[in-house]
């Protein structure tokens, strides 16, 4: 988030787009209703009819995968009216003809075409938040899972930037990280071409910096994704693959590419708290502690970093990762000399310049968010106030609109969109086991609308077959107008009816982010 | 700033402090009940009664603004006699079986009670409770137990922002409820439980906390494991074992979870945990010894690297652990391995 969450209290105009924030982000949800409760008008931009749609000033049920044309139509909108901010434009950005070259294809009524969206309300939406003094952007994966996930980040910066609403307090484009420490370990370099902080592999300067630090060469070309990764073991290139604390066997897309890539590993080592999906396919499984058993320091969706503390003894003879990974480091040759977390972030600090100020002692006293270079330093509650990353001014990233890879056709006429429902989180691996939990929500479903329902003789609570090129299952039909004519929903944390055996592992060309959004199924009644 | 004086120390508090903040501004107790920090100030129970000079009636600290030159006093024999009426009434209507009570020992009414000596109350009940709700899988609801300080009702609509508490009827029939007489189970209550943690006494409890008395937790002050929002909260453990949890005011989280944060720490503690090294033997992992698979581990790296270069060796870190376990993992993949093949499911 380039903001802070306490913030969105205080704004007057909320665009929500591809993200179900009552759900997945329940606590930020609420804040977000107690500003509407304070008299904030809310934008909606979703496929579904998602719980603060409810409440919004102006509901756009877009087709899944049309995020590009929408934020295009609404720059359209606001340059044509006159309503962007002249002069942050002129004074803070680069590149607007490039963008204007883009965007002035994208009118309301072609836009209403492409998203399935009244023009009216389009042209609502774009009046309201050009117009308003403080307008954060949220979003989430409804954003980046698409092919043209890249593009759909670069049009909700294009649009804050454009309305002069990056750099200033209520405002800015807030993407909300679906997992605890997904920032902070982006953060700590497991990205295959990013050191810490983003201090990049290819820059021959930072690498001589790490090489020195460590003592050790290191390799100059950025390594594989983790969805090349996965092809890789499936070629056979990759014949090791670790794998700590994640459960590809259910997040996946396409789930059996993913079984056979890991079936074919020559050495699979996964480190877990539980015995998961992605477990029993390994060779050899290490015991972990969980959050609950050790210390260290998570860093939040607006770049907080805070602590975690144990509470309790981790079970039998688990232990924590870091200790598991040192004995490894040190059984290669490499000697770690790390006693406690409290020193791991004191190397961290060290080597990265934007968690330089980060230390237990002062964790105890303040969470400040990075960047923090100093112990003095108080932290950055909102990015690109007087500059950015790149310099002086920020540059327009203008895409046009791309269909998703997969368009209904005459086999698979409908769209499936997945997500995250409220009572589960991810693979099911920690909620699944509560049993309060999974009286509530314990089985998967799929979404279907009336009218849908009613072509294919399908009635509530049926049990459905839903295919897509990649496979099938069976689970139970919710019909709900929650979903448009066409489209149908499913979550996918159920291993049991896993919505990621249909996914489409097709990935965005930068991100490589597959396009679980969108792809092509079909319906029908057993 | 405003000057004011308060049992006879001067203080200064920003414009628009109420009574109260400029009470603990000063370190100076006054009692509360229906006031939350988060909360709109209320003035509901009355508990927080004080005299300022010049005024006829008590003021009631959380509501009632400062203003230049107010001398307040937070303690003498009326305001007690006073706070003691209140107390009173409250427990009149208040099903006093403490030693059934999940929230014996946190009831902020008993303490009260025992603070001002009072054992039993003299008036009498004048109410007749509506029926238990215990159709929640995570908490119950107690009306016999409820003092109506609108704390519960207050979270749900002013933060939490779920709409799904009212109170109902007038008078001595007023009740806290949902719409249209639902339970909770098939209201609109999305179980986040922050009405739990705001009620003051056992009419809102949950379902654990049948198994603990609050003299038996520690507490361990942890940020939550889900989403990204990074709410911090509580670790209640008793003999070992987490039975609860419950929110602490956190920069990104006013003092509310949701279900997951909340209710879902089962895992913690669950009998499936992982508790020993598993090696495949003969196609069926089988537990080992820690030397025994990190010697596996680190022969079979050593092995493939040898064959094939660091490039066929690979690994995920996890947006699940922690940032030090995190930089542990990248460090061993790039120093110790010698490959940049780490990644995690940021894109996932």
């Amino acid at each position: 988030m380039t903001n802070s969450i306490s913030e969105v209290v205080d704004a007057d105009v909320i665009l929500v787009c591809g993200s179900n924030t009552t759900e997945t982000h329940p606590v930020i949800g609420a804040q977000i209703r107690q500003a509407v409760n304070r008299g904030a008008k809310l934008i909606v931009a979703d496929p579904r009819e998602i719980p603060l749609a409810e409440e919004a000033e102006v509901f756009l049920p877009i087709r899944p995968g049309t995020n590009v044309a929408l934020l295009n139509g609404m720059m359209n909108v606001i340059i044509n009216e006159g309503l962007l901010d002249k002069e942050y434009v002129e004074n803070r950005t680069e590149g607007f003809d490039e963008l204007w070259e883009i965007v002035k294809e994208y009118t309301a009524d072609k836009v209403g075409m492409i998203c399935g969206i009244d023009p009216e309300d389009l042209k609502k939406a774009a009046r309201l938040y050009a117009t308003a003094e403080r307008a954060p952007i949220f979003y989430a994966m409804g954003i980046t899972q698409h092919t043209t996930g890249t593009a759909g980040v670069m049009s909700t910066a294009n649009l804050a930037l454009l309305c002069g609403k990056v750099g200033k307090y209520g405002c800015g484009v807030n993407p909300l990280r679906g997992q605890n420490n997904v920032q902070g370990a982006c953060d700590m370099g497991c990205l295959p071409g990013d050191y810490t902080g983003y201090q990049k592999v290819a820059n021959p300067e930072a690498r001589a910096k790490f090489e020195a630090f460590w003592g050790v060469p290191l390799p100059s070309k950025p390594g594989l994704t983790i969805t090349e990764i996965l092809s890789g073991a499936e070629t056979g290139d990759i014949r090791c693959l670790y794998i700590m604390g994640e459960n590809p066997m259910v997040s996946d897309a396409n789930l059996h590419h993913v079984e056979q890539a890991l079936r074919r590993c020559e050495l699979l080592i996964v480190q877990d708290i539980f015995l998961t999906e992605t477990a029993e396919l390994a060779d050899v499984v290490l015991p972990a502690a969980c959050y609950a058993e050790k210390e260290g320091t998570f860093t939040n969706t607006e770049r907080r970093v805070q602590r975690i503390r144990a509470a309790v003894d981790a079970p039998g003879e688990s232990r924590e990762d870091w200790i598991i990974l040192s004995e490894i480091m040190s059984r290669l040759g490499y000697e770690n000399s790390f006693t406690s977390p409290r020193e791991i972030l004191e190397e961290i600090a060290q080597i990265t310049p934007s968690y330089g100020g980060f230390s237990y002692d002062r964790l105890e006293k303040e969470q400040p968010q990075w960047p923090c270079p100093s112990p003095e330093h108080p932290g950055t509650p909102i990015l690109h106030t007087a500059k950015f990353s790149r310099g002086e001014r920020a540059i327009f990233k203008p895409s046009p609109y791309m269909p998703a890879a997969e368009q209904p056709d005459e086999h698979y006429p409908f769209i499936l969109t997945t997500g995250r429902i409220l009572y589960q989180y991810h693979t099911r691996t920690m909620t699944g086991k509560s049993d309060d939990i999974n009286r509530i929500a314990g089985r998967s479903f799929v979404e279907i609308h009336p009218t849908d329902a009613a072509k294919k003789g399908i009635a509530q609570g049926d049990q459905v077959k839903v295919a897509s090129r990649r496979g099938e299952v069976i689970v139970e039909a919710r019909v709900t107008e929650r979903v448009s004519e066409g489209v149908i929903f499913m979550p996918f944390h159920f291993a049991e009816a896993p919505a990621n055996r249909l996914t489409n592992n097709v990935v965005d060309p930068i991100s490589k982010i597959p396009e679980y959004k969108v792809c092509s199924a079909q319906v029908q009644a057993l | 700033m405003l000057n004011l004086v308060v049992d006879g120390q001067p203080v200064q508090v920003e414009k628009g402090s109420t009574i109260l903040q400029a009470c603990e501004k000063m370190g100076i107790e006054v009692p509360t009940l229906c006031y939350l920090k988060h909360l709109a100030p209320e003035g509901a129970c009355r508990i927080c009664a004080v005299e300022v000079q010049g005024v006829k009636n008590l003021q009631f600290a959380c509501a009632a603004l400062c203003s230049e030159g107010m001398e307040v006093t937070t303690m003498n024999e009326r305001i007690a006699g006073f706070r003691r009426i209140v107390i009173e009434l409250l427990l009149a209507n208040h099903d006093a079986d403490c030693f059934s009570c999940p929230a014996v020992g946190s009831c902020e009414l008993y303490k009260l009670a025992m603070d001002y000596g009072i054992e039993k109350s003299r008036f009498k009940r004048t109410k007749k409770p509506r029926p238990k709700d215990e159709t929640s899988e995570f908490f119950n609801y107690d009306p016999a137990k409820c003092i109506l300080c609108r704390r519960c009702v207050r979270t749900c609509n002013e933060i939490q922002s779920n709409r799904t508490l009212s109170l109902r009827d007038r008078g001595v029939r007023t009740s806290v409820s949902l719409p249209f007489g639902k339970v909770f189970k098939d209201s609109s209550c999305v179980s986040c439980g922050n009405c739990v943690s705001a009620c003051p006494t056992g009419a809102l409890t949950t379902k654990a906390s049948k198994h603990y008395r609050s003299w038996e937790l520690t507490r361990t002050r942890t940020t939550c494991p889900y989403c990204g929002v990074g709410c911090q909260m509580d670790l209640l453990v008793k003999e070992g074992k987490v039975v609860g949890v419950e929110p602490a005011d956190g920069p990104a989280n006013p003092g509310i979870l949701c279900v997951k944060g909340k209710f879902a720490y089962r895992f913690i503690g669950h009998p499936d945990r992982l508790k020993t090294p598993l090696i495949r033997k003969d196609g069926v992992l089988s537990p080992a010894s820690w030397d025994q698979a990190l010697d596996y581990v680190a022969e079979g790296i050593k092995r493939i690297k040898e064959e094939s270069g660091p490039q066929a060796i690979a690994g995920f870190a996890s947006a699940r652990a922690t940032n030090e376990d995190n930089y542990v993992f990248m460090k061993m993949m790039r120093a110790a391995i010698g490959t940049n093949n780490v990644d995690h499911c940021a894109r996932l």
